[in-house]
C-alpha cells in the first residue's frame, strides 16, 4: 500500500484542519513535562502537516518500505512536532504523546532514531543534509523513484557540515533530494545570534533550485512542495519563513524563546484559548 | 643509516612502511582485495574524502566508478553521506587519513554511525609514523579516541595478508568498523594460511622471558627483535593484538600470565591505546608483571623522513631489541 501516490488533488481545508490538530497535540506534550520545543514545532507545523498528509509516499503498516519517501529531522529538538505528525499518521498512539520529553518516554524531546518513524538522529546539528544526500545517493543506486526530504533549521545554517552536504548535493545531481530550511528568526541564545542572510541566494549559488516562501501558508507550502518534484538535475531547497509559536497566539507573543516553560495553570489557559480560537471544545 | 639521511633529503611521503627484513610486498592489498570482495557483493560502495590514490582505494574506483563517491575535501560529510548510503542497504568504505577521520570527523562516526550501529567501514590512512608531515597528519592518537566510541570496531592489521583478510572479514562483519591502514607496497609477514577474526588475539611466537604484546606494524618488528634475542638467549613471546576493540582480554590476560614480564609495543602514543587496554586488563584479572611500554610519547611529533622518525621514537626492530635487553 501506498500513500498518497501519486499525490492526489490537494484539500487544503483538510490539511489546515490536519495542521489544527497537530498544534493541539503539541500543546497536550507541553503541558505534560510544562514545558518543550513548541515554539519551534508550532511554526513548523504546517510543513510537517503537507508532507505527512499529502507530499510524502509511505506506508504507515509498513515503515521499512524500500521504495518509501524519507523525511529526515534533523533538529532533534523540533521533536514535538514530529510526534504530532506520527500520531496523526497513525504511527504511534495518541494517547502516547502525553509521555513526551518523560523519563523511558520514547517521545524524547531531542530524537533517537529507535522511535517508529524517525530516519536520523537529530539533535547534533549538521548531521541530517549528508545523512539524506547519502541515502539519496542509495535510492538512485536502487533506481528507486523515492524522495527524501530533510528539515534544517536558520541556526543549523552556521555549521559547517551543512554546507559541505549543499556542495556535494548539486555535485552528485540529487534531484530527489528536498531541503527545507525553517527560518524562524531564534536559537539557543534568543534572536539569531550570526545573521545567516540572505539564505536564499545562498542556496541558490551552490547549485540548488531554490524557493523561498511563508512556510506558514499552507497553499504556499502545497504549491512549492509540488514544484519541487521535477527532476532536472539538480536539488531543491525551500526556505521557509515561519513565525516560533503559531497559531497559539500567547506562544506566539511571548518572548521569543528557544526553550519554552509555564505552569500548568497556565498551559491549561493556554489550550483553552487555542480551542476557543480555532472553534473546538475539548 | 637510512638511504633517506645518506641521500640528505626528506623522504616524508611515500615511504614503505616495511620494518627492512628483505620481505616481499603486496602493492594497495586493500584496494584489490576490496575490488575483489565487490565484485560479488554488489552492496559494497566506495567512498573518499579526495584521497582516493594515497588510501589505496583506486583498485575499486576502477572497478566499479558507478559505486564510488568522492565528496571533497569534507570528512564530516564523508561519514554521514556513508551513514545514510548505510541506511538504504549498502555497505559503505570510506577512506581518509586516521587524523581526520578520528579528530575532525569523530561526532559523525560517533553520532551518525556507531549509535545508531550502521554497517560503514572507515578506512584510515597513515597511522602513527607512516608519514614525516607532522602532527597534522600523523594518527598517533586514533585508537585512543576511537576505543571511547561504543559498538565500533576497531583493527589495526600488521601486514599485507592481515590488511586483505580483515577487510573481508569486517565486510562479513555487520556494524561499524575502523581500520588502520598500511598503504602502497606492504609486506607480507603472516603466511598465506593466516586466520583473522575479528576480536581474536594470536600468538605469533612462543618463549618464556619476555612476552611482547603488540599490535599493527609492529607485531613485525616484535618478531624480528625476538628472533634477534633468541640468538642471544633471550626467550620472547610475541601476542599480535590486531583488534584493538573489541580486545581480546581473556588471551591478553592469560599470555601475560605465561611470561616473565610483558612489552607492550605499538605504532601509538602510550596512552590510550594498546599499552591502557593491557595494563587494564592485568589489573581486572589480578595479574601484577611488569608492563613496559613502547611506543610514542604523549607530545606531537615532528616532521622528517619516516625512518628518521621511527628511529628516533623507538619504533625499529633495534630498539625494540634494545628496549628489551636493558629489562632487569
Amino acid at each position: 500500500m501506498t500513500r498518497n501516490s501519486p499525490p492526489a488533488e490537494a484539500d487544503i481545508a483538510a490539511l489546515k484542519a490536519r495542521a489544527t490538530a497537530l498544534r493541539r497535540h503539541m500543546l497536550t506534550m507541553a503541558r505534560g513535562q510544562g514545558a518543550g520545543y513548541i515554539g519551534q514545532g508550532l511554526g513548523i507545523a504546517d510543513t510537517l502537516t503537507a508532507l505527512y498528509f499529502h507530499e510524502l509516499r509511505y506506508d504507515p503498516d509498513n515503515l521499512g518500505w524500500a521504495d518509501r519517501d524519507r523525511f529526515l529531522l534533523s533538529t532533534g529538538h523540533y521533536s514535538i512536532a514530529l510526534w504530532a505528525a506520527l500520531a496523526e499518521a497513525g504511527i504511534i498512539p495518541v494517547a502516547e504523546l502525553v509521555t513526551y520529553g518523560a523519563d523511558n518516554s520514547r517521545l524524547e524531546m531531542s530524537t533517537l532514531d529507535t522511535t517508529p518513524g524517525v530516519e536520523v538522529i537529530g539533535g547534533s546539528l549538521g548531521h541530517g543534509l549528508g545523512q539524506g544526500l547519502g541515502q539519496a545517493l542509495g535510492l538512485r543506486l536502487d533506481r528507486s523513484e523515492a524522495r527524501v526530504f530533510v528539515e534544517l533549521s536558520d541556526g543549523e545554517l552556521q555549521e559547517g557540515s551543512t554546507w559541505e552536504a549543499a556542495m556535494s548535493a548539486s555535485h552528485f545531481r540529487l534531484d530527489g533530494l528536498v531541503a527545507l530550511i525553517d527560518c524562524n528568526g531564534i536559537q539557543a541564545d534568543g534572536p539569531v545570534v550570526l545573521d545567516m542572510e540572505p539564505v536564499a541566494q545562498k542556496w541558490q549559488s551552490f547549485g540548488w533550485e531554490t524557493f523561498e516562501i511563508d512556510g506558514n501558508d499552507m497553499d504556499a507550502v502545497v504549491a512549492t512542495l509540488a514544484s519541487a518534484r521535477q527532476r532536472n538535475g539538480k536539488p531543491k531547497a525551500i526556505v521557509l519563513r515561519t513565525l516560533p509559536g503559531k497559531g497559539v497566539r500567547r506562544i506566539e507573543q511571548s518572548e521569543k524563546s528557544h526553550f519554552f516553560r509555564v505552569d500548568v495553570s497556565q498551559w491549561d489557559s493556554i489550550i483553552d484559548e487555542f480551542e476557543q480560537s480555532v472553534g473546538v471544545r475539548s | 643509516m637510512s638511504r633517506a639521511m645518506e641521500a640528505g633529503r626528506t623522504l616524508a611521503m611515500g615511504e614503505n612502511e616495511a620494518a627492512g627484513g628483505g620481505r616481499r610486498s603486496v602493492e594497495a592489498p586493500f584496494g584489490k582485495a576490496l575490488a575483489r570482495l565487490g565484485r560479488q557483493r554488489h552492496e559494497i560502495v566506495g567512498l573518499t574524502a579526495d584521497l582516493g590514490k594515497y588510501t589505496d582505494i583506486h583498485p575499486f574506483r576502477d572497478a566499479y566508478p558507478d559505486r564510488f563517491f568522492n565528496v571533497g575535501m569534507a570528512e564530516q560529510n564523508l561519514v554521514a553521506v556513508a551513514a545514510g548510503l548505510a541506511r538504504t542497504g549498502k555497505q559503505p568504505f570510506a577512506t581518509t587519513y586516521g587524523v581526520f577521520a578520528s579528530r575532525r570527523a569523530f561526532d559523525f562516526v560517533a553520532i551518525a554511525l556507531a549509535h545508531s550501529n550502521l554497517d560503514v567501514k572507515i578506512v584510515a590512512g597513515l597511522p602513527g609514523l607512516t608519514t614525516g608531515y607532522g602532527g597534522t597528519h600523523q594518527a598517533i592518537e586514533d585508537l585512543a579516541l576511537m576505543r571511547m566510541i561504543p559498538g565500533l570496531t576497531i583493527i589495526d592489521p600488521m601486514d599485507a595478508t592481515e590488511i586483505d583478510a580483515a577487510t573481508v572479514a569486517m565486510s562479513d562483519h555487520k556494524g561499524p568498523v575502523y581500520m588502520r591502514l598500511l598503504r602502497g607496497a606492504v609486506p607480507v609477514v603472516l603466511e598465506p594460511g593466516y586466520r583473522f577474526e575479528i576480536g581474536k588475539a594470536r600468538q605469533l611466537r612462543d618463549g618464556k622471558d619476555v612476552g611482547i604484546i603488540s599490535t599493527g606494524f609492529m607485531s613485525e618488528r616484535a618478531i624480528d627483535a625476538a628472533a634477534m634475542l633468541e640468538q642471544r638467549g633471550i626467550s620472547v613471546a610475541v601476542l599480535h593484538v590486531p583488534t584493538i576493540k573489541p580486545f581480546d582480554s581473556q588471551t591478553v590476560a592469560a599470555f601475560a600470565a605465561s611470561v616473565g614480564q610483558v612489552v607492550t609495543a605499538e605504532n601509538h602514543v602510550v596512552v590510550g591505546g594498546l599499552a591502557s587496554l593491557v595494563v587494564e586488563t592485568l589489573f581486572d584479572a589480578g595479574i601484577a608483571k611488569k608492563v613496559t611500554r613502547i611506543g610514542l610519547p604523549d607530545r606531537y611529533i615532528e616532521c622528517g623522513a619516516v625512518p628518521t622518525l621511527q628511529q628516533k621514537y623507538g619504533l625499529t626492530v633495534e630498539a625494540v631489541v634494545a628496549t628489551i635487553k636493558a629489562l632487569n
